[in-house]
């Protein structure tokens, strides 16, 4: 078992990804919907690691991103948890249905 | 001698007077905004007197002609190689007389207004005004370019708008003073019509330049304009109809003179200034200016004799019927302008023929003193018994013994009796009119009749007549009221001793006065019979006027009524113009320019309103459109993109 075909990794990648983007549109409460992002950037994750394996194994890029991609995830976590904060302040609730004053 | 040095001043000191009471004078001066201004003017009209006299005695004259002296002159905006707009300084006999007259007239009434407008509220702002008409005024007559002359004739008739709406608190002065702006505006856009095309036939737009090539037959400018034709009349004499309209819209001639009358709501000093003695003989100035030009195209010079003619005689007519006394006297100028404008319709150029010109300028020259003189002496009298009207008048000899001399002397002028003023320069006129023309002669010793009679009307009924209590007995006037009085009467006794003729002429030469005891006689005894009359009728109180106009029935009606023109004016405009022009022109701005803008603004709106939907403040939805976006373009980029 030295060889996992790479269809099966990058359909592994593609449901993380369409799993993400649904719990994006569908969840009301704020944390959940950090939740899925941070697995539509795995999904990325996977995808970059994978490519990097198969085609270029001698090479880094592909993992570096990865760890860039990590760490840009851990900040924008901290970003949106103060967001979330200063809405719960605000509304009393994280629910993003209940913060649309900014329509017409 | 060189004139540079200070002629500049003349017109700048009143300009000067006008920035400084202008801008600081409600604030720092409002007491001594009088003595200010007529300080200023004192300085303007010495100059003026010095230069008439270094002009006319010393240097003006080259080989028997006077000269036309330029000691400034400025580029301001050039068009092309040959046109361009100057301003400069012309010194000519014209211009030179008119700014005696100008300064002079203008310090009178200066000095006349400090009594006259004491405790006014806006009593510098006043000043202010009469400095700035006297520098427009002062600008108009040493114009060099005829576009100059257009820019200072415009700034004339604002700062007479600005004087007749004085008061303007009072809706009649207000009305007045809009009426004599449109009026005169719309005479001013025939001028301009006619500036502009003698500016493009002429190819110049300087008085001297254009002059020479419009009066030089073989030029090619004035084969060019004379050949042009519209509606079968040469291109010159359009053009100088046309001027003449704008120069007929500011001297008040028919049928633009409906604004005269009613200019009369100004504060009466000012229509002594501006209504009687200098702005309102602009035309006259202005034809003049042009002569040469009018000359060689006679049927302009027609219709300059016709039109001035006929005004002299409707204004004398409607003068009887008119019991304010502000408005006889404005429709006596509207007729002795009418004389200067037909004088000068008749005239020929050279030697004998050049007679009616001169005749005319020392009309000019005369009238603007007597005139001025009787607005004053009016102004007196209205500010004795608080209304213009003639039935709250009459024997006012007792409480105003000056005003009473002053206002004789200036009747007497004014109706051509010996040796006032008046007599000779109307003299001058109807013998130039006897040789030229017989139907004028005879209009004219009519209208000499005529004058002599309402002026004596006007004169018996104020100061003769029955006897009104007066209820006000703050006297006749100070010092500053008496001296402009007697200076401008002993100018109406003394001016036409002048022998006019030898300065200002036509051609520039000599002129020798002409003065025949016989050709008088007819004349003055017109003149006599006329005072006569008015004496038989308005001595004493009697019944006789009264049944008199009673007789004539209608034909007093309509000339009481001013033969019904501001009548015609209101159904021309109000009637035809309003319904046939302005109500459309009205709708289609109301329901089609408006409509079309409506209706954008309206399709936006709709657009709008129909789609903000879109913009629910709905974060996940912005996302889903987001996505929706993403995935149109990669299925756009990836697929169908070859």
């Amino acid at each position: 078992m030295n060889e996992i075909p790479i269809s099966h990794i990058l359909f592994v990648s593609t449901a993380l990804f369409f799993i993400g983007m649904y719990g994006l549109f569908t969840r009301r409460n704020m944390i959940t919907m950090l939740m899925a992002i941070e697995l539509i950037l795995n999904s990325v994750n996977i995808n970059f690691v994978v490519f990097n394996k198969y085609l270029y194994p001698d090479k880094l890029d592909g993992i570096f991103f990865t760890i860039f991609i990590i760490a840009i995830a851990a900040a924008e976590a901290a970003v949106a948890i103060a967001i979330i904060i200063n809405l719960y302040r605000n509304h009393q609730s994280i629910d993003v249905e209940e913060a649309e004053e900014m329509k017409f | 001698m060189n004139y540079s040095q200070y002629i500049l001043l003349i017109p700048l000191l009143p300009l000067a007077g006008f920035l400084v009471l202008g801008l600081f004078g409600k604030s720092y001066f409002n007491k001594s905004a009088g003595i200010i201004g007529t300080l200023f003017l004192l300085v303007a009209a010495i100059l003026s007197l010095y230069t008439a006299y270094n002009y006319f005695f010393i240097d003006g004259k080259v080989n028997g002609v006077y000269q036309s002296i330029i000691p400034f002159k400025y580029t301001w905006l050039s068009f092309s190689e040959n046109i361009s707009i100057d301003m400069g300084f012309v010194l000519d006999p014209i211009s030179v007389m008119m700014l005696v007259v100008v300064t002079f007239v203008s310090l009178m009434v200066h000095i006349f207004s400090l009594w006259y407008m004491k405790g006014e509220e806006r009593f510098s702002t006043y000043y202010a005004f009469l400095g700035l008409f006297t520098f427009s005024m002062l600008g108009l007559v040493i114009s060099t370019n005829i576009f100059q002359i257009y820019m200072f004739w415009e700034l004339v008739g604002v700062s007479s708008y600005l004087l007749i709406g004085f008061y303007y608190d009072k809706p009649s002065a207000v009305a007045a003073s809009k009426k004599a702006f449109i009026v005169t505006r719309f005479a001013d856009l025939a001028f301009l019509i006619g500036i502009l095309i003698l500016g493009f036939q002429a190819e110049t737009l300087d008085f001297g330049t254009l002059i020479q090539r419009l009066t030089d037959i073989q030029s090619s400018q004035f084969i060019g304009i004379t050949t042009a034709s519209f509606f079968g009349v040469s291109l010159l004499t359009w053009a100088l109809t046309l001027v003449f309209i704008g120069g007929a819209g500011k001297s008040a001639m028919l049928p633009l003179h409906i604004w005269l009358p009613d200019a009369m709501e100004g504060p009466t000093p000012v229509s002594a200034l501006i209504h009687a003695a200098t702005m309102v003989v602009a035309g006259v100035y202005l034809v003049a200016r042009l002569f040469p030009v009018f000359h060689i195209n006679q049927a302009s010079l027609h219709i300059v004799t016709f039109v001035g003619v006929a005004s002299a005689l409707f204004a004398a007519i409607i003068a009887c019927t008119q019991t304010d006394i502000k408005r006889v006297l404005a429709y006596s100028t509207m007729s002795q302008i009418g004389y200067m404008m037909f004088s000068l319709g008749i005239s020929g150029i050279g030697g004998e023929n050049g007679l009616g010109y001169t005749a005319s300028l020392f009309h000019l020259f005369t009238h603007a003193f007597f005139k001025s003189l009787l607005f004053l002496a009016a102004g007196a009298v209205i500010h004795l018994v608080h209304s213009n009207e003639l039935k709250d008048m009459g024997g006012l000899k007792r409480y105003m013994p000056v005003t009473h001399i002053v206002f004789l002397v200036a009747c007497l002028a004014i109706s051509g009796i010996f040796p006032f003023a008046g007599f000779f320069s109307k003299e001058e006129i109807l013998l130039a009119s006897y040789e030229s023309n017989k139907i004028v002669y005879a209009i004219a010793l009519f209208t000499s009749g005529l004058t002599a009679f309402y002026m004596f009307r006007l004169y018996f009924s104020i100061f003769w007549n029955k006897q009104k209590d007066l209820h006000s007995h703050h006297g006749e006037g100070n010092m500053s009221m008496k001296i402009p009085l007697w200076i401008l009467a002993v100018c109406t006794c003394t001016a036409g001793f002048i022998s006019f003729g030898k300065y200002v002429s036509a051609d520039g030469k000599e002129l020798a006065s002409h003065f025949h005891i016989l050709f008088s006689i007819v004349p003055v005894t017109v003149s006599l019979l006329g005072i006569l009359l008015a004496m038989l009728l308005y001595k004493k109180e009697n019944g006789k006027p009264q049944a008199i106009s009673n007789s004539l029935g209608g034909l007093y009606k309509t000339a009481y009524h001013k033969f019904y023109i501001d009548e015609v004016y209101l159904f021309i405009t109000k009637k035809i113009i309003f319904n046939l022009v302005g109500r459309p022109a009205a709708w289609i701005d109301k329901n089609i320019i408006d409509g079309i803008m409506n209706g954008i603004a309206g399709v936006t709106a709709s657009i709008s309103s129909a789609i903000k939907g879109i913009q629910s403040g709905k974060v996940q939805s912005y996302a889903l459109y987001f996505f929706a976006g993403i995935i149109a373009m990669a299925i756009v980029f990836v697929y169908l993109w070859k």
